[in-house]
């Protein structure tokens, strides 16, 4: 039976009721953002159910908006139907001094790795995680380089020539 | 019919040095004798990272032949090599392996940083790499580009052959080097 | 793999040597390192580490407008780094609503197959290596020559490459291009078929490689793996296929699909790939020469606000003089929105997660990268195993370490 955006929708708000809200379809892809707690429930459900059968993580990542207030980190799913070929996102919002999510591990082993990305890029930590460490940048730093109050370069360089960079 | 016998006239010997030649014997100078072995007989470290190792692939490959200026055998060790190749971005969290590398070659040792990334951090000016090797190590010979072409690496390694021939027998316990060493924090 | 003595827990005799496969490997595969903990021979556990080339890619995105992020996608996967750019142009151009010309699909797709031929090369000629074949890898590497060449006589660089624009090309392809083309389409499936006599039913090679590190559809999927990996494993996913892009539907390929996921597996489906890319580049090749006329010389869609105008307009026309100050200061507003697409890249699916805020740089630019997301499994597909199937393991992988830590 054909799988159309309406049909998750319908579905998805039978189970969840108004805890999903802020359905948008940007070029295509069916996306809504839910509370934080339910984001493991929610992919569950997306996985078990029959007609529903999302079984490829394809992309998990964070984004931090310092201007919402009480929702500054989130959380980015994007899952894909093989079989039917269809992709849905989602997203999970946080406070910024709290910032704890359900991990994904226990459904989709190549959620390890892109959680541990995202708590080294933005600091949020994945309940449940079995290794939660920082994986790219080195083990010593102590801040979230992907938050946007972080520069992008090396501010303790002392060789610049702030003449060539315009900034002298 | 065996064919008849040819004489290539048009071979340039390359670098012989001057000396006092006779009868099965040649007398010159001892520094001149192992600089021309050793210049000509350099085994490269290829510490390859990223983009600039494939183009030192395509170098070592049959197109543009490494081996014809001695390289024929790379060595992965750093005990058994005399230049070491650093080729790509180094980031910060690889800088400690690359100086361990460098401590671990034995003296004489040159180093060529190939490509834009491993002599001045290259386009990336982010706070994850390292803004050139020579942050670190001492360098001899840099060869930019992004990535530089193979003749371009060709042409660092001939300077590199040049550096390695006129070096001197004497010139890694000279307290010049042992100075350049310690700024270097290296013993 | 089975006369193997289990000596019991806690037993004298029973230790394991711990070994590190350290991030300065002997072959260029990347700087990654692994700590495996060996029992003898055997593998029991192993960790990698990965991040050793982390460039901050996803960082330096948010200050760079649209077209200056091309160069930083070719440094993801740089074996194949056209594809990277096509597909970053395609995103681009979804962000936006451009549609573009045929002409201009079927020089892409040409470009694209013959950096998935490049790459594949790479990858199998270097799975040639690690079990001991040094030859196959220089007869190959001439062909990747020619495809250098075909590069450089369309965007002027051989390995990171910048090629094409949001919404097209540069230029227009030179007859020399074409010419180039032609040579390679002609000497290239020759030697294709001498590496495959070589590498696909020798005994040497098959002992080492059948068997060595498979893995199972279904760990496969959980896992997040694309590509020929996937692929390998039996399950046919393909974007090409699934969500075709550039005027893919047009073309009539195969896909091959594997049994077991082991190297043997993933070296043929690569090796049947090559040969499906070459097919696809003789249809494309067809189509592009049958525009005549004025329509031979479309190599760009109208998208005034990121394609530079042509120099003789910016002289003398306003708009185009305004355009191009606005362009080349940095001073275009792209739509606000968030775009996710994705590309096959010769390693699996490659995303790009593109947030914009409405301002000149992207508010938030995620790359889904395959070798990322793949690598994951290597302490699983190699634990019992030997550990010169370790390497063997890792090289059929296609890992590239600039695309892992971006």
């Amino acid at each position: 039976m054909e799988l159309t955006k309406e049909i998750i929708k319908q579905q998805l708000t039978d189970k969840f009721g108004d805890q999903l809200f802020d359905w948008q379809e940007p070029y295509g892809m069916l996306t809504f953002s839910a509370i934080k707690e339910l984001n493991l429930k929610i992919m569950q459900f997306l996985f078990d159910k029959e007609d529903l059968q999302f079984r490829f993580l394809t992309d998990l990542t964070g984004i931090h908006y310092p201007d919402n207030k009480g929702a500054e980190l989130g959380v980015v799913y994007h899952l894909h139907n093989l079989e039917k070929n269809i992709r849905i996102r989602f997203k999970v919002f946080m406070d910024i001094n709290n910032p704890e999510v359900f991990s994904a591990t226990a459904l989709y082993q190549g959620a390890n790795w892109m959680e541990r990305e995202t708590f080294d890029f933005y600091g949020i930590r994945f309940v449940g995680h079995p290794n939660l460490i920082r994986i790219l940048n080195v083990d010593e730093m102590d801040y979230f380089p992907m938050r946007k109050e972080f520069p992008l370069e090396d501010q303790s360089r002392i060789d610049k020539d702030d003449e060539m960079f315009g900034r002298g | 019919m065996s064919r008849p016998v040819q004489y290539n006239n048009t071979v340039k010997f390359q670098g012989i040095p001057e000396g006092y030649m006779g009868e099965g014997f040649m007398a010159t100078n001892l520094e001149k004798v192992v600089s021309l072995a050793r210049k000509n007989s350099i085994w490269p470290l290829p510490f390859a990272t990223s983009c600039c190792g494939i183009e030192f692939m395509a170098t070592m490959a049959s197109h543009y032949d490494l081996a014809r200026f001695g390289s024929e055998r790379v060595s992965f060790s750093p005990r058994q090599c005399d230049l070491l190749m650093v080729m790509g971005t180094i980031a910060k969290k690889m800088a400690p392996i690359l100086k361990q590398v460098y401590l671990q070659m034995a003296e004489p040792r040159w180093v060529l940083a190939m490509g834009a990334c491993a002599s001045s951090g290259g386009i990336f000016d982010t706070y994850s790499v390292l803004q050139g090797i020579d942050q670190i190590i001492p360098v001899d010979v840099y060869v930019p580009g992004c990535p530089p072409r193979p003749e371009a690496v060709l042409d660092g390694f001939i300077k590199i052959q040049d550096l390695v021939n006129s070096e001197g027998l004497r010139r890694r316990h000279s307290d010049q080097y042992k100075e350049l060493l310690k700024s270097y924090d290296i013993q | 793999m089975s006369e193997h003595i289990i000596l019991p827990e806690g037993s004298i005799e029973k230790q394991t040597t711990t070994l590190n496969l350290g991030p300065t490997h002997p072959a260029t595969h990347g700087v990654f390192q692994n700590i495996l903990e060996m029992d003898g021979e055997r593998i029991i556990k192993s960790t990698s580490t990965v991040g050793y080339i982390h460039r901050a890619f996803e960082k330096i995105a948010e200050r760079r407008p649209l077209y200056q992020i091309t160069t930083l996608t070719d440094r993801l996967n740089y074996c194949s780094s056209p594809i990277n750019n096509m597909g970053w142009h395609i995103t681009c151009e979804k962000l936006l609503g451009v549609s573009l010309p045929k002409r201009v699909d079927y020089l892409r797709i040409i470009i694209m197959e013959l950096a998935r031929i490049s790459d594949h090369l790479i990858c199998n000629s270097i799975v040639g290596v690690d079990t001991g074949a040094y030859s196959g890898f220089l007869y190959l590497m001439q062909f990747r020559e020619l495809i250098y060449e075909i590069y450089e006589e369309v965007c002027g660089s051989r390995l990171t490459t910048n090629m094409g624009r949001i919404g097209g090309f540069e230029r227009n392809f030179t007859n020399a291009a074409f010419e180039k083309l032609e040579k390679f389409l002609k000497e290239y499936p020759k030697q294709l078929k001498e590496f495959e006599n070589l590498f696909s039913r020798n005994r040497i090679f098959m002992d080492r490689t059948i068997g060595c590190g498979p893995i199972s559809a279904e760990r496969a999927i959980n896992y997040g793996f694309t590509g020929p990996n996937l692929r390998a494993a039996g399950v046919d996913y393909d974007v090409r296929i699934h969500a075709p892009y550039s005027s893919y539907e047009d073309f009539d390929f195969t896909v091959p699909i594997g049994k077991t996921g082991d190297c043997y597996d993933r070296y043929l489906v690569r090796n049947e790939e090559m040969w499906q890319s070459l097919n696809i580049i003789n249809q494309a090749y067809k189509k592009v020469q049958e525009f005549k006329g004025a329509d031979a010389e479309v190599f760009h869609a109208d998208v005034p606000n990121y394609y530079l105008p042509e120099k003789e307009d910016v002289y003398t026309k306003m708009e185009a003089l305004i355009y191009h100050f606005k362009i080349v200061m940095g001073e275009v507003v792209m739509p606000a929105g968030e775009v996710y697409a994705s590309v096959e890249g010769a390693n699996g699916e490659l995303g790009f997660y593109l947030v914009s805020d409405g301002g000149r740089t992207p508010y938030r630019l995620h790359f889904r990268r395959p070798c990322f997301i793949y690598y994951q499994a290597y302490p699983e597909l190699i634990q019992g195993g030997m550990l010169s199937d370790a390497v063997i393991t890792m090289s059929s992988l296609n890992l590239i370490a600039g695309e892992m830590d971006g």
